[in-house]
């Protein structure tokens, strides 16, 4: 998803009713299913842990067991229940992509603001912008987490600093073309005040792409932190997510090749989820965005 | 007597479920004979359009289908004909010319190639014969230089030569019957007039028939023969121009005509004198010259030392061509746009340089309406939130602005419940009101409509017109008129003011502009207003 | 058309400026002590001292940024810490394998993604068109590498069509680097087909709707060369804009995919470097690459005035 995003030049002014917009979106497919596979992850991922046996508990003699009836998944090198650690890995998962959306968002919402409406900071701020972009995320997330070390909050910043320029980006191109409608001319021409322009007028058309954009950012950030995790520069094997699993699983894929199939489908289908979702978001709050994607 | 080329009957077309109406068109007949000019007029949503894309089978195939009728080309009913046969009627037999001359063009492909494509697609010809071909099309529609234009892109040309482009690229293959769809009411009036007489002249040479769709009267009574009047999906009446135009029978057009104002204007009382409530002197606005690129980038000169001066009870009209800086003068008055030079007198007091927030309490007494009634409110607020808003900002609270605003919805011809509906609920027509009512509510002592009825009806826009004539003698309030409509200039305005390039070339009071006009270009203006010589019928 | 070249050249400036800053500056600014980090956790005290002193990390900060930038000038990206080679020669050494695989991803990807997308978007609504955009939707859920494992396991294990890994060079014979290039490029080009297809379609949905494709209808033109013509010569702009963003995605799914198959590129030599803390060589590649992003963006920005005739400066 990453890069589809960075190229959604918002057309604004597009308003969704506001009062029907959660039924409406409800009525989508894509919504009201990518929204239960969630809900159900979600909920795996809070109470699952406690069903499963331990995550962490070795077992030399069940070494690189196939999955079966008793162990679902399949076992790891070190005797550990594949299944339990992917549904302990799902809290990883769904936390970075929870965070990292939102952390992002507000950032980015801040920054576009300011880009957009105070003219001064326009070019300071998106020559920056313009530079963060060009260093490819991976890479600037790779680097950043090897630098300072990995642990569970270096991982989120090291991912929402590379998606916090396109946000900015989309809230300014929002900002940009609702300043010109002529009912933000008419607010100013009243004497309103700047903030409350912003606040009244033009703020409110950024709240359904961002949340279409939230949507996408919590998907990419899943897969980057599995990515991460896959290179051996995310979060440290003692917590188990889909990323180091699966890195574990590297050596041993020709004979166990469901230590890396396993939490890899449930990433996917997580990830999945989450991008159908978006598009269905999309389709329903932004028809003007959705024709451009 | 020949049979018609086109010969419409009985023709129904649907609309997809849901629409205000089961039918565009409906049970509609005319037809359209060898070297005739048929007009078919209309509001927007009569089906007048709808019709004639019927005609090209041009209509998008699920939501507008014909349920009923037969379209008879030259005999051939096209309803019924198969995809590839409908490919080849159109440009041979019938081609179509549109409103947008920028957007109907590829604007990444040669526009001489563009009508070279015509031949391409239905005939043989080899490229040095389609393009001599072309060169002569082009030199048919009296396009300067067709050998170097053939190498130009759309964007490099002027909307006129566009639509001649597109003229040219419908005649070549001499079809039998020519549609246009508003083919100028995207341009300037004095490209208008040439393009009307151009597409006259060459249905006379041609002896062609011309299906010619517009909402404009004064068109009509330009170049029709024959005028069939459409209103919701029914023609309601047809026949010669002459007799329509100056003896409708049926109501409706009875009503359009009258609507229609007229280009005499009529005469004004003196406002009592009092000091001017806006005075401009010497503005200034240059387009482009700051940043960092300043000195390479194309400078602007939006308007060159623009003097005017308008008394309360007064309304000056600013009239001019697209470019010719009467709405930059506008947005400068109301300081949405920063002047470049010059001064700004509103109450006596200079507007022109103040900061935002000195700017701020002085914002009150000048207040706008826009051209566009779709965009000009918020969507997500409702009609009262918008209208309260002003006069919240200067402290006044929240229940006397709403008593006020209620009392204005009915000085705009609305009911006050309007106040609690969201602006999706009205029409543009009521759309407009609520802007004015807006504006009326900072109780300004100037009132600027920019183009504020040009995006309306012939019907509405004279009602809306009545309300700014009535509003501005009952609140006194000084009105600039921004418009490039003449003939709407003539009725409103005390005073005109006729803009070119930036710059004022005449200025006076309205019956002597119309009457005894001093500059070329007001002349010129005025000679190309369509249907000038025609007095439409109950418009004395 | 020159002045607009040199605009769009002295535009990339800033942004490059900025991403060096960018680059030094992480370094610097990172919590705790990188010399530190980068020696590892059993290093003494005289370690830590040393790589100090070969980072330069006791200049002031502005001095060692100027001394920086003057090496970077004179094209000196740094030197290993652990080979001590130059990023230079590394970087020559290694750059063949990832600029083929990028080059063989981008032209796969273009040659079925543009056609996809074009009918997906004639068909809007179509079987054809929810294919496609199913297709996108799930090109963009599934990871690079679980892809790769599955292609391998797949293609290589079950079926022995392909090598697993490894890279062979076309200059030894262009048989040996097909087989070895095919599956990691079909892996990357997953996405990117996902990206390039949707741009398409979204485009071409908006151009059908243009005044100009109902001019050609008017014409009697038929519905394919309305397609090629007029809709896709329209198309070019964005959907080789899409292209040059995407670029930034292909330098990323190469360090992936370079990892999952094993290829010796610049993607390998990163994650080596990182796995080592060899920051001299972190610092240098990012920066090679980005600058390569940025410059491959540019000539981008100036393919446009080819492809749409209204950008001329």
């Amino acid at each position: 998803m990453a890069l589809a995003r960075g190229t959604v030049e918002v057309a604004a002014g597009s308003v969704p009713r506001e009062a029907g917009a959660l039924s409406l979106a409800l009525g989508n497919r894509g919504v009201l299913w990518g929204g239960m596979l969630l809900v159900a992850m979600a909920l795996i991922a809070a109470i699952g842990p406690y069903f499963t046996v331990d995550a962490t508990a070795l077992n030399p003699i069940q070494r690189l067991k196939p999955p079966s009836a008793e162990v679902w998944f399949g076992s790891d090198f070190l005797g550990r229940d594949v299944f339990a650690r992917v549904v302990s890995g799902a809290r990883i998962s769904l936390v970075v992509g929870v965070a990292v959306a939102v952390i992002s968002v507000a950032i980015g919402l801040l920054l576009g603001m300011v880009a957009g409406y105070l003219r001064a900071f326009d070019a300071p701020i998106m020559r920056v912008m313009d530079g963060l972009m060009s260093i490819p995320g991976i890479l600037l997330a790779i680097a950043l987490v090897s630098l300072s070390g990995a642990t569970l909050m270096t991982v989120i910043v090291a991912i929402v600093v590379p998606e916090i320029p396109r946000v900015v980006r989309l809230v300014r191109s929002v900002v940009l073309t609702v300043r010109e409608e002529p009912y933000v001319e008419a607010a100013i021409a009243a004497g309103t005040r700047p903030y409350l322009v912003m606040s009244r007028h033009i703020l409110p058309n950024t709240i359904a792409p961002l949340i279409v954009q939230a949507t996408y950012i919590c998907g990419s950030a899943m897969l980057l932190e599995a990515i991460l995790g896959f290179l051996g520069a995310g979060i440290p094997p003692e917590i188990p997510s889909w990323g180091n699993i699966m890195s574990e699983g590297r050596t041993y894929f020709q004979i166990s090749p469901w230590i890396i199939f396993c939490p890899g489908i449930a990433l996917a289908l997580t990830v999945l989820a989450v991008n159908v979702m978006g598009d269905g978001l999309r389709d329903t709050l932004d028809p003007r965005i959705a024709r451009k994607m | 007597m020949s049979a018609p080329v086109l010969d419409i009957r009985g023709l129904s077309v649907s609309l997809p479920k849901g629409a205000d109406r089961p039918l565009a068109v409906e049970d509609v007949s005319f037809s359209v004979d060898a070297g005739e000019l048929v007009c078919v007029v209309g509001e927007s949503g009569s089906g007048k359009s709808v019709t004639a894309f019927t005609v090209m089978g041009l209509n998008p195939p699920r939501a507008l289908r014909a349920v009923a009728g037969e379209v008879l080309l030259q005999g051939v009913d096209v309803l019924k004909q198969s995809t590839p046969a409908m490919r080849r009627l159109r440009g041979e037999k019938m081609a179509m010319i549109f409103q947008e001359p920028m957007t109907a063009l590829n604007p990444v492909m040669k526009v001489g190639e563009q009508i070279g494509e015509m031949l391409e697609i239905h005939t043989g010809l080899g490229p040095a014969k389609r393009r001599a071909r072309v060169l002569e099309a082009m030199r048919d529609v009296n396009l300067p230089e067709p050998a170097s234009l053939y190498h130009s892109y759309p964007h490099q040309l002027s909307g006129g030569q566009r639509q001649r482009i597109m003229i040219a690229m419908a005649l070549t293959l001499e079809p039998a019957l020519l549609i246009a769809d508003e083919p100028t009411t995207a341009l300037d009036v004095t490209t208008q007039a040439q393009i009307l007489a151009l597409i006259k002249d060459i249905q006379r040479r041609h002896g062609m028939a011309v299906l010619f769709i517009t909402h404009d009267f004064g068109v009509v009574a330009e170049i029709a023969d024959r005028v069939a009047v459409m209103c919701n999906g029914r023609v309601v009446e047809q026949g010669p121009a002459d007799r329509i135009l100056t003896r409708p029978e049926d109501p409706y057009t009875q009503m359009l005509m009258a609507a229609v104002p007229s280009l005499t204007p009529p005469a004004r009382l003196q406002p009592k004198p009092a000091p001017p409530a806006l005075e401009v002197k010497g503005l200034n606005k240059i387009y482009g010259s700051s940043g960092w690129f300043g000195r390479g980038r194309r400078q602007v000169h939006a308007a060159q030392d623009v003097d005017l001066t308008v008394h309360p009870g007064e309304t000056l009209g600013v009239v001019g061509e697209s470019g010719s800086g009467k709405s930059t003068v506008a947005r400068c008055v109301v300081r949405l746009v920063d002047p470049t030079s010059g001064t700004i007198l509103i109450g006596g007091q200079d507007v022109a340089r103040l900061n935002e927030r000195r700017l701020r309490p002085r914002r009150r007494d000048i207040q706008i309406v826009f051209q566009d009634p779709y965009r000009s409110l918020n969507p997500r607020r409702t009609v009262g939130q918008s209208i309260i808003e002003g006069p919240m900002n200067f402290g006044m609270g929240a229940a006397k602005a709403l008593a006020n605003a209620r009392e204005l919805m009915e000085v705009v011809g609305l009911l006050p419940e309007a106040l609690d509906r969201f602006p999706h609920q009205f029409s543009g027509g009521q759309r407009q009101r609520i802007c004015i009512a807006r504006a009326l509510a900072m109780e300004p002592k100037v009132l600027i409509a920019d183009e504020a009825v040009s995006a309306l009806d012939v019907s509405v826009q004279a009602q809306v017109l009545d309300l700014l004539a009535d509003v501005r003698a009952r609140f006194d309030l000084a009105m600039l008129f921004i418009t490039h409509d003449l003939r709407v200039a003539a009725q409103i305005c005390d005073r005109i003011m006729v803009m070119r390039y930036g710059q004022v070339v005449e200025q006076g009071l309205t019956r002597d502009v119309f009457g005894n006009p001093h500059h070329d270009y007001t002349r010129a203006l005025l000679d190309a207003a369509p249907g000038r010589e025609m007095s439409f019928a109950s418009a004395s | 058309m020159l002045r607009y070249i040199l605009l769009r050249v002295g535009a990339t400036v800033p942004v490059m400026a900025v991403v060096a800053l960018f680059v030094f500056l992480m370094l610097r600014l990172t919590p705790g002590d990188p010399a530190a980090v980068i020696a590892g956790d059993y290093a003494t005290s005289e370690d830590i001292a040393r790589i100090r002193e070969q980072l330069g990390l006791n200049e002031a900060i502005p001095y060692q940024f100027v001394t920086w930038i003057r090496l970077l000038l004179q094209g000196d990206l740094g030197t290993s810490i652990f080979t001590s080679l130059s990023v230079t020669t590394l970087i020559s050494q290694r750059i063949e394998p990832t600029v083929m695989l990028a080059l063989t991803t981008i032209l796969f990807s273009v040659a079925v993604a543009v056609p996809l997308g074009a009918i997906a978007a004639w068909k809007a609504g179509s079987l054809i068109d929810r294919f496609v955009m199913l297709f996108s939707v799930a090109g963009f859920s599934v990871p690079v590498f679980v892809l790769g494992y599955v292609l391998i396991y797949v293609l290589s294990m079950k079926l022995n069509l392909l090598p697993v890994q490894g890279y062979r060079s076309p200059w030894q014979g262009i048989g040996p680097f097909l087989a070895h290039i095919t599956l990691p490029t079909l892996t990357l080009s997953v996405i990117f087909i996902a990206l390039i297809a949707r741009m398409t379609r979204a485009s071409a949905i908006e151009i059908l709707q243009e005044d100009y494709v109902r001019t050609a209808h008017a014409k009697g033109q038929n519905e394919f060369t309305i397609l090629t013509r007029h809709v896709l010569a329209n198309a070019a702009v964005p959907i080789v804009t899409v292209i040059g963003i995407g670029i930034a995605l292909l330098i990323g799914g190469v360090v992936v995919t370079e990892s999952v198959y094993n290829i010796p590129g610049l993607g390998r030599l990163v994650l080596d470097a990182v796995l080592a803390r060899d920051y001299p060589i972190i610092q240098g590649l990012i920066l090679f690459l980005s600058f390569s992003y940025i410059l491959i963006n540019l000539l981008i920005d100036i393919s446009y005035a080819f492809f749409d005739p209204r950008i001329r400066y």
